[in-house]
């Protein structure tokens, strides 16, 4: 019997019955479109995640000071101890043998009150060195960014984020106006351009100023603390060389010979990715099941269906068998007709997609992403599950003993 | 060419053995018309059964064209079925929803046979059906769908028609047509016919009646015509 023949004979038989395969072809087709739009939001949702941390800048690096023990060994908690000083910094820029470091900055956080007028609002203070826009990779919208002059000379002078430019300045020019943090007055020398991005916290809301004046007017008493270094890999593939040559400077630096006890801790934009990207991976993952159980659903409405084809069909199965049929025959005819049955469904189910993507699209979601191997893999799935549902019915069917299959009324 | 020796055949009911048949010695030459009668409950059935390869006898011989099928495998069977013995039952069981000319079709198709288009067409020309190849059973009457059957019965060219109760479900011209066309391809084809039935009148129309008693052969006679 060749496969012509075999699909001849399925169509035939779904045609007897088109309203109960139509509705069996609607399981399967609920599964395959709810697979397909799930994952393909689970992908929207992960390349989100993946801009957003790509945006940060992805060949980052961020260096944090180790957890301060106290007394016993009790961790303080993370970066705690006050190991990072501005010599590191230098160490780190003035490099000679670590050509994937590209620049590292200093970093001093402070929070203050920002006060414009009658406007008043809350954001980080952020001190650091003119390298800052190129590491974290800012642009400057307005204005300028500050110089090693504004850092020696400890002047007061800030760059400000979209947000903030937005919370204070309603509709004048920030560019020249002064602000005051902490009831110290800072001039606005500059403006980033947006960056976007929500969610982990976002990057418009910033204030940036040279690291001296931060030390010199807003961290008081703590002195010149710097509570993060941040360096920038050459690109995002030398992120891991750039990572042991900042530890061998700083190991070096701090005359520690075991690393597990150096007293500082590196984080790449990289691990924040591979956590990010672990993380929506799981979530696809977590939506393609649950729409895999519909699908696994479909699968046993075609079984059901099948078993109950085979049983009204017994006595054309009778008559096959008296004609000449082999079991393999009619194993075959029952599982080619469950394999159109989930295949058409699955096909019918991909086809019904596209219209969908562009809708959802507009909405709030993160924009679905629709990779064509889940496509492709969809498709195989639902005539896989056709095969394997279909195995029992038509399994029965071929055991089926002539002489009763004829006699079946 | 069919050889039947102490063939017994004990269905099991439960705990308790029904025997159905017991002990039959046959021999039908090539080209014999052969009218098994016998009331229900004469094993006549079950004989049809063996002879169609449908089921195996308990014990005994049957040898069917030198070849032993009391003991092949299913599949074995089926190609036997195929290839050698063409049914036709009380019924029709034409397959529903599916032409008369893809039905006759059915069997060329499982025997893996090209040209099948051309031989089904041919076959039911041969019983009168020529204008009725594209029609489904529900569009022909019964003596058209049993006409139908002889050709799906015939298109593997076998070496046996098995009829059980051809006319069961036949009006009387019908049946008469039906018959007379049995007769027709046993006398011009030298077809070797094998007919189940209970009824006098038409086993007449065979040149040897055999009848069956509670699992036995207790009559073999050859008419005068």
């Amino acid at each position: 019997m060749n496969l012509y023949e075999a699909l001849r004979m399925a169509a035939n038989g779904l045609l007897a019955n088109r309203t109960r395969s139509a509705l069996t072809m609607l399981g399967i087709l609920i599964g395959v479109t709810a697979v397909i739009l799930l994952v393909a939001v689970g992908n929207g949702a992960s390349v989100q995640i993946n801009n957003q941390v790509q945006s940060l800048g992805a060949n980052v690096i961020y260096v944090y000071p180790a957890n301060a023990r106290g007394s016993g060994g009790v961790s303080q908690g993370f970066g705690t101890a006050q190991s990072l000083t501005q010599a590191d910094v230098d160490a780190l820029n003035t490099r000679q043998q670590d050509p994937d470091v590209v620049a590292a900055i200093p970093i001093a956080q402070s929070g203050g009150q920002i006060t414009y007028g009658n406007q008043n609002y809350f954001a980080p203070t952020t001190g650091t060195t003119p390298a800052f826009p190129q590491v974290r990779n800012y642009q400057v919208a307005e204005g300028s960014f500050f110089t090693d002059d504004d850092v020696t000379a400890r002047h007061r002078v800030v760059v400000l984020g979209q947000t903030v430019v937005d919370n204070l300045f309603a509709g004048t020019d920030p560019i020249g106006q002064t602000i005051k943090i902490s009831r110290q007055s800072f001039r606005v020398i500059g403006v980033f351009a947006q960056k976007g991005g929500s969610g982990l916290g976002s990057q418009d809301n910033v204030v940036v100023a040279p690291i001296t004046a931060v030390w010199a007017y807003l961290t008081g008493a703590r002195g010149k603390v710097i509570s993060q270094i941040v360096a920038s890999a050459s690109s995002a593939g030398t992120v891991t060389q750039a990572e042991t040559e900042i530890t061998t400077i700083l190991l070096n630096r701090h005359q520690i010979s075991d690393p597990t006890q150096a007293d500082f801790q590196l984080q790449s934009q990289q691990d924040i990715l591979n956590q990010a990207t672990s993380i929506a991976t799981a979530l696809t993952l977590v939506l393609g099941a649950i729409a895999g159980i519909s699908l696994v659903v479909g699968g046993i409405g075609i079984m059901n269906i099948m078993l109950v084809t085979v049983t009204e069909r017994t006595r054309e199965i009778g008559i096959r068998k008296a004609i000449g049929a082999r079991r393999r025959d009619i194993l075959v005819q029952f599982l080619i007709e469950a394999m159109v049955l989930s295949g058409l469904g699955g096909a019918l189910g991909i086809a019904m997609e596209a219209p969908k993507i562009p809708a959802i699209a507009s909405s709030s979601f993160p924009t679905p992403v629709v990779s064509p191997t889940s496509v492709v893999l969809a498709f195989c799935v639902s005539v896989a599950i056709g095969l394997f549902f279909g195995i029992y019915p038509a399994n029965r069917a071929a055991r089926l003993h002539p002489i009763e299959a004829l006699r079946y009324e | 060419m069919i050889t039947l020796e102490g063939v017994t055949k004990t269905y099991r009911m439960g705990r308790i053995e029904v025997p159905a048949l017991q002990g039959i010695d046959l021999y039908i030459g090539r080209g014999d018309f052969v009218a098994i009668m016998g009331a229900s409950g004469s094993g006549k059935s079950t004989l049809m059964n063996i002879i169609g390869c449908l089921d195996v006898p308990t014990s005994g011989r049957y040898i069917l064209d030198d070849t032993d099928v009391a003991r092949l495998a299913d599949d074995q069977l089926a190609r036997i079925r195929n290839k050698k013995i063409g049914f036709v039952f009380q019924s029709y069981n034409l397959i529903p929803r599916t032409t008369a000319l893809h039905n006759v079709e059915m069997p060329l198709i499982y025997a893996g046979e090209g040209g099948r288009s051309a031989r089904a067409r041919e076959a039911l020309v041969s019983v009168g059906l020529a204008d009725r190849v594209n029609h489904q059973p529900t569009e022909l009457s019964g003596g058209q769908q049993q006409r139908a059957a002889i050709a799906r019965a015939l298109v593997t060219n076998p070496a046996i028609l098995l009829a059980d109760e051809p006319t069961g479900n036949l009006d009387t011209n019908s049946s008469v047509e039906i018959m007379r066309l049995l007769t027709r391809l046993n006398a011009e084809q030298s077809r070797t016919i094998v007919l189940i039935t209970h009824e006098q009148d038409i086993a007449r129309f065979a040149s040897r009646v055999v009848e069956l008693r509670d699992g036995r052969i207790v009559r073999d006679e050859r008419s005068a015509a």
